[in-house]
């Protein structure tokens, strides 16, 4: 874990200048865990003072808390971190698992290509379990249905690219990462408004095993 | 290897020739102001037996179809002439007929086919037009339409597109869990005599034809990603001719044939290319931060049109191959994109956005005026019949992708509903023959 987190430092120090946009990373799992529990606090403020969306703010807040409890779990494990192989394989397991409960898509806004804060608490879950093992990923951009196809298709890349880059400045090689745009062809709701435009303005993370 | 087999797997390659009927019906949703009346009397089979098709009923619904004829019902005709001397005008007269098309179908020697043709001025009595049209009984609605052609090509001082194709990728969704299935069509222009050339489970999109219409090509996902292939249409052979990382896609084909735009990222962000077909070699004519896609060509080879948010918003440029000098064309709304340029060189059909609908909108290059063509939503991928008499897009009917099609004056609309599944990126075909 030491080692990890000194190499996830010196990525950091190295491309900080280039960090501009993207909130601060941070480096180590219990950084981390702040990070969550403010935001699922965050969330959970959120659902009680909207009366619109409470019931998918709601649902969000127990998605975070639960990803939290997930994390909460992990960083007890961390702290508690031995030398052992097995335990290192525990802690991978551990991580790999905490990622997962965050889900594997990313979603935008539209006609962005910017991470929401929650895609970035989400993707720094995926970062940390792909920095102990040595997985591969496909990372697979989609958009709405609306504008032209060709250009949806270079949006979606765009939204694949961004997630990319965020994970090639936080450590992850460049070549355990494929970045794929679908644009518009691959909807996950067929019918048009907001609330099925919502669902596929995406990027899915799929993880490839080696 | 694990990743081939799964590739090979989900590519469900069928070059099968499907003769259903057709998939695509035609709803007339709008005509002209003040059409032309038409009679197309059904043709006199002069073979044994009932006729293999109703030739004279594919030529009235060409008609119909432009908007600027009105058919005369079959119900209403006095009688049924196949020649001149059966002709009385006054019946026609009665019916407020303007023009009257008579003719004779008849089978000739190894399975051949013969459409000789009358057309009459009913109000001048006078026969103004007659001609034949011959070839395989199997391609009866093809002669039909050449017929079709020749008659509207004669009222009007504009040729024909009847006796065309259209490509138009379907898509039938998958249910719950299971994957979409994409097929890549080609039809005739009314959407007649369906052949399926491709079926994938994964995407195909962008369909392009070749300016000899006996090629076409295509993107296409089987790899697992987005991939350039060109097929042959007579033999069905195909070809991938690009599989760079990152996009690879929007293939134009030159007007000679020779050299295709298209669409890659392989050096971090989609800008045009265009690939020599003969040595395959690439020459980047964008090079910019911003999306550059939908390449276009201009008629005479010398220019392409282009979109690009290099401004912010997407927008139509227009590049010249000799001096690779590009400016903006397009200046109304936040959202101009996918041009297709008509036969004339002037007129240029677009995606364009306004109050949130997007629509399909013409440019006089000429006068720079837009002019909006379509009252729907979500209206995309515009193609010019090679007349430039209409343009064939995609839009929405409830939650389905449906194909419609609206005159370049925005007088006469119709609309081509599938059968089954969305429909979609329809391209018009050139014109089959010289003449």
């Amino acid at each position: 874990m030491v080692t990890l987190s000194e190499r996830q430092i010196a990525r950091y120090n190295l491309f900080k200048p280039a960090l501009r946009n993207v909130p601060m990373k941070h480096v180590s799992v219990a950084g981390k865990l702040v990070t969550l529990l403010l935001s699922a606090a965050f969330l959970v403020a959120c659902s009680g003072s909207s009366t619109k969306e409470d019931e998918e703010a709601a649902a969000a807040a127990a998605a975070a808390a639960a990803a939290a409890k997930a994390a909460q779990e992990a960083a007890a494990a961390a702290s508690a971190s031995s030398a052992s192989a097995s335990a290192a394989d525990a802690e991978t397991q551990r991580l790999m698992e905490t990622a997962a409960a965050y889900g594997n898509v990313f979603y935008f806004a539209y006609d962005s290509s910017n991470l929401t804060p929650e895609a970035i608490t989400a993707l720094d879950a995926h970062i940390a379990a792909l920095n102990t093992n040595n997985n591969s990923v496909r990372l697979e951009g989609h958009t709405d249905e609306r504008g032209t196809r060709e250009y949806n298709l270079a949006l979606g890349e765009r939204r694949s690219n961004t997630v990319r880059d965020y994970m090639i400045l936080n450590g992850i090689t460049a070549y355990r990462i494929e970045s794929i745009s679908y644009g518009e062809e691959r909807p996950i709701a067929y019918g048009s408004g907001e609330t099925n435009w919502a669902q596929n303005r995406r990027v899915e993370l799929v993880v490839v095993s080696n | 290897m694990k990743t081939l087999a799964v590739a090979l797997l989900n590519m469900c390659l069928l070059l099968a020739v499907m003769n259903a009927r057709a998939d695509l019906t035609i709803e007339i949703t709008k005509g002209m102001d003040n059409p032309t009346a038409i009679a197309v009397v059904p043709f006199a089979w002069q073979g044994g037996g009932a006729a293999p098709e109703d030739v004279a009923q594919v030529i009235e619904s060409d008609m119909l179809r432009s908007g600027q004829f009105a058919p005369v019902a079959r119900t209403d005709m006095l009688g049924l002439p196949s020649t001149q001397a059966e002709v009385f005008y006054r019946d026609w007269r009665a019916l407020d007929t303007e023009y009257l098309l008579i003719g004779k179908a008849s089978p000739q020697p190894n399975k051949g086919m013969r459409l000789d043709y009358e057309l009459f001025d009913v109000l001048r009595q006078t026969r103004v037009f007659s001609g034949f049209e011959s070839g395989p009984a199997s391609d009866a609605r093809m002669l039909a339409h050449r017929v079709a052609d020749k008659i509207y090509g004669h009222l009007t001082g504009v040729r024909g597109a009847f006796a065309t194709r259209l490509l138009y990728v379907s898509v039938v969704r998958g249910g719950a869990g299971n994957k979409d299935y994409y097929r890549l069509t080609m039809s005739d222009s009314d959407g007649a005599r369906p052949i399926v050339l491709l079926e994938s489970r994964e995407p195909l999109l962008a369909p392009a034809w070749a300016p000899d219409a006996l090629q076409i090509a295509y993107v296409s996902f089987e790899t697992g990603r987005p991939a350039i292939f060109r097929q042959d249409l007579a033999t069905g052979k195909r070809e991938q001719l690009t599989n760079f990382k990152g996009l690879n896609s929007a293939p134009a084909w030159s007007p000679d044939g020779k050299t295709m735009a298209m669409v890659l990222s392989k050096d971090g962000n989609p800008d045009i290319y265009l690939m020599d077909l003969a040595t395959r070699q690439l020459t980047n004519i964008t090079r910019n931060y911003a999306i550059e896609t939908e390449p276009a060509w201009m008629p005479d080879g010398k220019a392409l049109l282009f979109t690009s948010d290099r401004g912010g918003k997407p927008q139509i440029y227009r590049y010249e191959l000799a001096t690779g000098a590009t400016k903006r064309i397009t200046f109304e709304g936040t959202y101009n994109a996918r041009a297709r340029v008509a036969q004339d060189g002037r007129n240029v059909v677009l995606v364009h956005q306004k109050e949130g609908s997007f629509n399909i909108a013409l440019l006089d290059l000429v006068t720079n005026r837009l002019q909006i063509l379509t009252a729907t939503q979500l209206d995309e991928s515009p193609s010019i019949a090679p007349n430039g008499s209409m343009v064939l897009y995609a839009t929405k009917s409830g939650d389905r992708g449906i194909l419609a099609a609206v005159s370049v004056d925005g007088g006469a609309k119709f609309r081509l509903p599938s059968r089954e599944g969305d429909v979609r990126e329809p391209a018009w075909s050139p014109y089959l023959s010289a003449k």
